[in-house]
């Protein structure tokens, strides 16, 4: 903070501040690879423009969201992009967009505990880069499903086969989306919420 | 759409493991680097001002005083004020505590959702 003056003080747009009656907040967390759209998903979908929370990473062996091209430096601030829908006046719904690999996870204090789950978001051009994501929202037990975001260039496989590579259950959803797009992205939440009210009827 | 298979490589299924989905072992984890004592602040915890700031109370936390003066999330705070996530909570666990500001609990921690608020999330995304 470089400014103690009160006008310069950051803070939301007048569009951006919440109704005095919000009380209560729930989210959804946006897991995969760098460059697999996590922020461009949160933007199309997000009520304000998707925001940045960081946290100081100080243990050594840090690694960076992706291993390509990237020398071993030693990260040691690790940002996470976030957005924001209001539900209704009382609740909101924040996005985090996150990436893969589990110890970024442990640096925002219960990133899934409570989440209500999680979408996983994939590049057929790069889609072991999912494995382990996936592997580690099984073993937590939280709630996914998987979108593919289309890119131009990328291989258009059958989504069945994907389910195949990917050693899917059938009951868990698996989507084409295209992140840049609102109602797109807004259908994949909504593809997730049935897969989570699917669950939720189960268990009744 | 081609038959192609998408890779050789197949991803195996793994189980669910019990000690990863105790939220008392996450929160053991992820508790403060000092040891101390921190409120249970979820990133999506919302924290509205109460009161004005004494002029005693630190620079970092008056800022935080004056940006809660509408309801945000600690996700939020953290982004506005450029804070790390745990510096943010730490200076939140003072000021709830002097009671300068108050949290709205998130609604669910660490319990699966209820029907109801899962309608109710699908009913607002069916807006946008």
């Amino acid at each position: 903070m470089d400014s103690r003056s009160s006008d310069t003080i950051p803070g939301p747009r007048k569009e951006d501040v919440l109704p005095d009656t919000a009380t209560a907040a729930v989210k959804i967390v946006i897991v995969g690879g760098f460059g697999v759209g996590k922020t461009t998903m949160v933007r199309s979908v997000s009520e304000i423009r998707p925001l940045t929370t960081e946290e100081t990473m100080t243990q050594a062996g840090v690694g960076v969201d992706d291993n390509r091209g990237v020398d071993n430096k030693t990260a040691t601030t690790v940002a996470m992009d976030f957005g924001r829908i209001s539900i209704s006046e009382q609740l909101v719904l924040y996005l985090f967009g996150t990436p893969g690999q589990e110890r970024f996870w442990f640096l925002w204090n219960g990133l899934f505990e409570g989440a209500l789950g999680a979408v996983v978001l994939v590049d057929t051009r790069r889609l072991e880069v999912s494995f382990d994501v996936i592997g580690r929202l099984e073993e937590r037990g939280v709630p996914f499903v998987v979108a593919v975001n289309t890119f131009p260039d990328a291989p258009r496989h059958p989504l069945e086969s994907l389910r195949t590579a990917l050693d899917l259950p059938t009951a868990v959803p698996i989507i084409d989306c295209d992140a840049r797009r609102r109602e797109s992205s807004r259908d994949t939440l909504m593809a997730l919420m049935r897969y989570l009210h699917s669950l939720a009827v189960q268990r009744a | 759409m081609s038959d192609a298979d998408p890779g050789q490589q197949r991803r195996k299924r793994r189980q669910p493991e019990k000690a990863k989905q105790d939220p008392e072992r996450l929160y053991v984890i992820t508790g403060g680097p000092d040891g101390g004592d921190r409120a249970a602040l979820d990133l999506v915890t919302i924290v509205v001002a109460r009161a004005e700031p004494a002029p005693t109370v630190q620079p970092e936390q008056v800022a935080i005083v004056r940006l809660c003066k509408s309801p945000l999330s600690v996700a939020e705070v953290s982004a506005y004020l450029s804070l790390p996530f745990s510096v943010v909570t730490a200076l939140l666990t003072e000021l709830l505590a002097a009671e300068l500001v108050e949290s709205r609990a998130p609604m669910v921690r660490a319990a699966l959702p209820d029907r109801a608020l899962l309608e109710a999330v699908m009913h607002g995304l069916q807006k946008l």
